[in-house]
């Protein structure tokens, strides 16, 4: 006997009856604010209908008044666990639009920031997974490090979540003592720390349960639908931005690309610890070749490019030009050459990329933000379709999405 | 091989003769246009093509230039040639009196929200998309956020009672 539904069914719904469930958009399981009404028939995920767009706002629009460096701010919330990998992003987008060569220093403390918030955000995301399969302790415990990551960040340029870090052209100021104190601290102490949290997880009976063959996605499907970063990694396509156009001097370094087979979410978790062994190696060179730099060539912290990076503030008070310039970046009347760039750096979450085209004005005629969570979003129907509800929910997070990300 | 701009270019003209106009390589990459009823034939060609292989949609939004009477709406697609480590961008103009663009969702499904997207901030009405609604905004919008006609809010406009947020 089939009873009247009550609840007006997504399209694709069976005829027998079942249950429809909201999950979100404030649910302690979706990390973010984002809709999902799941139609179950029982345990098992019959269908689900997306809604996004809670936290949008309308940052392509804001852009198109904005003078360049006041869209750093902006970038900043877009994954707002790796805010440094945006902020530099869009730095790298800048220069190459104004023709701006960075030196070596520079890149390589950029390096050092960017591998830093990979390491933070893939952290996150795998402990996020742990706590979605029942296990507290290693996120509480790997807390501790992302906090040391933070104030690193802070040390550099004074915030910690929405770092606005840099500037067009390098940094707003050196690296401090304490900064490179605090790097060296990290570098020490967090390859043990890793090496428990793997411990905890990586052949932990319980999690394997969980994870192996939930959740999958074939390389096929995956480039199909636009994965990138992390998640396509998992599926077998050993993609990197930072290999196949490196930017920042990423050339230099020696590091691999850890690569899954079968997409699901144990693999994802497995490439993204993986890959934080990888940064770690990457810091350490990175490290390692800021401190070789002598003489004069260590105290660089920026590009020259006076028209764009703001004058020391001394200068501002004694020397003509540097005024002139101080005043034109701060009112935003700096011209932008006309040119149409795109630009992508290797997000934690993927390919980040940032599609700038100037009309010659002050502002960007027009800005596009790359999202990769808003491109692999759309898959999640197709990973969970005839999975049980918990695998969803853990689906969800090892996917790392990052609602400010989705929703720009 | 290698796959330079040259032979792209070299062999979209073959295929399409001098329907395929605007070659440019702003910054290194090949930027190229079409006419907006062929956008899905030179998709086509480049992602079943055994050397080019443009197989991996990076990005897809549009562009508003209201200064370009009856193409005033760009369609910009972004492909990778993950292989060869190619990109192209590949550019479809629509005027906006009648934004319809054929929809890419057969051949990439990453097609699918980007045209979303597209449509829900341009109005390009992506013909034979299977669910083409709005995606970020509110359903009841009955505009397109950024096109160019609709500024953003005057910064220096004082007749708000913006008290509560430091304006006031």
């Amino acid at each position: 006997m089939q009873e009247q539904q009550h609840i007006k069914l997504p399209e694709g719904s069976i005829g027998k009856q079942t249950t429809t469930l909201n999950l979100g958009p404030t649910h302690p399981a979706t990390h973010g604010v984002m809709q999902n009404i799941l139609e179950l028939d029982g345990e098992r995920v019959v269908s689900t209908e997306q809604t996004i767009g809670y936290i949008h706002r309308a940052f392509e629009k804001l852009a198109e008044r904005r003078p360049l460096f006041q869209i750093t701010p902006i970038t900043d919330r877009l994954n707002y666990c790796s805010s440094p990998i945006n902020n530099m992003g869009w730095h790298i987008t800048c220069e190459k639009l104004l023709g701006v060569k960075t030196p070596k220093r520079v890149d390589y403390l950029r390096v050092i920031i960017m591998e830093l918030a990979r390491i933070a955000d893939h952290l996150i995301c795998n402990s996020i997974v742990g706590v979605d399969s029942g296990a507290f302790t290693g996120f509480l415990y790997v807390m501790q490090y992302r906090e040391l990551i933070y104030e690193i960040y802070e040390e550099v340029c004074g915030s910690r979540l929405t770092t606005n870090i840099g500037r067009i052209g390098g940094f707003e100021r050196n690296f401090s003592n304490a900064a490179f104190e605090k790097i060296q601290k990290f570098l020490d102490e967090y390859p043990a720390v890793l090496k428990e949290f793997e411990n905890l997880f990586t052949r932990n009976r319980i999690f394997m349960e969980r994870t192996i063959g939930s959740g999958g996605i074939s390389a096929e499907r995956a480039l199909n639908y636009g994965f990138t970063g992390p998640n396509l990694r998992a599926a077998g396509v050993d993609y990197d931005v930072r290999v196949h156009s490196p930017y920042s001097s990423y050339e230099d370094f020696e590091f691999d690309v850890p690569v899954g087979s079968t997409g699901d979410n144990y693999d994802r978790f497995l490439v993204r610890n993986a890959e934080m062994w990888q940064s770690l190696r990457i810091i350490e060179q990175a490290f390692r070749r800021v401190q070789e730099f002598k003489g004069a060539e260590a105290d660089v912290y920026h590009a020259d490019a006076p028209a764009y990076y703001l004058p020391d503030k001394k200068d501002v008070y004694t020397k003509m030009e540097a005024l002139i310039y101080h005043f034109k970046i701060i009112m935003g009347e700096t011209e932008i050459p006309k040119g149409e760039v795109y630009q992508s750096v290797e997000g934690a979450n993927g390919e980040l990329g940032y599609y700038l085209i100037s009309d010659g004005g002050r502002t960007p005629f027009r800005l596009h933000f790359r999202r990769p969570c808003f491109i692999y979003y759309q898959a999640y129907p197709e990973l969970i379709k005839g999975s049980m509800l918990a695998d969803a929910v853990i689906t969800m997070s090892s996917l790392n999405l990052i609602a400010g990300e989705l929703d720009a | 091989m290698e796959i330079t701009n040259e032979y792209i270019q070299q062999r979209l003209t073959e295929k399409f003769g001098d329907q395929v106009t605007g070659f440019e390589e702003p910054y290194g990459m090949l930027t190229f246009e079409a006419p907006k009823e062929l956008n899905l034939k030179v998709l086509q060609f480049l992602y079943d093509d055994e050397v080019l292989k443009f197989r991996f949609l990076t990005d897809l939004c549009a562009v508003h230039y209201p200064e370009q009477p009856g193409r005033e709406l760009a369609v910009v697609y972004h492909l990778h040639n993950l292989e060869n480590n190619v990109r192209v961008r590949f550019k479809v103009f629509a005027p906006i009196a009648a934004p319809d663009v054929f929809s890419a969702t057969a051949l990439f499904s990453a097609a699918n929200w980007m045209e979303r997207e597209t449509y829900d901030f341009f109005g390009v009405n992506f013909v034979g998309h299977p669910n083409l609604k709005r995606i970020l905004n509110v359903d009841e919008m009955d505009y397109f956020p950024l096109r160019k006609e609709y500024p953003l809010e005057d910064q220096t406009r004082i007749d708000k009672d913006d008290e509560m947020f430091g304006r006031g």
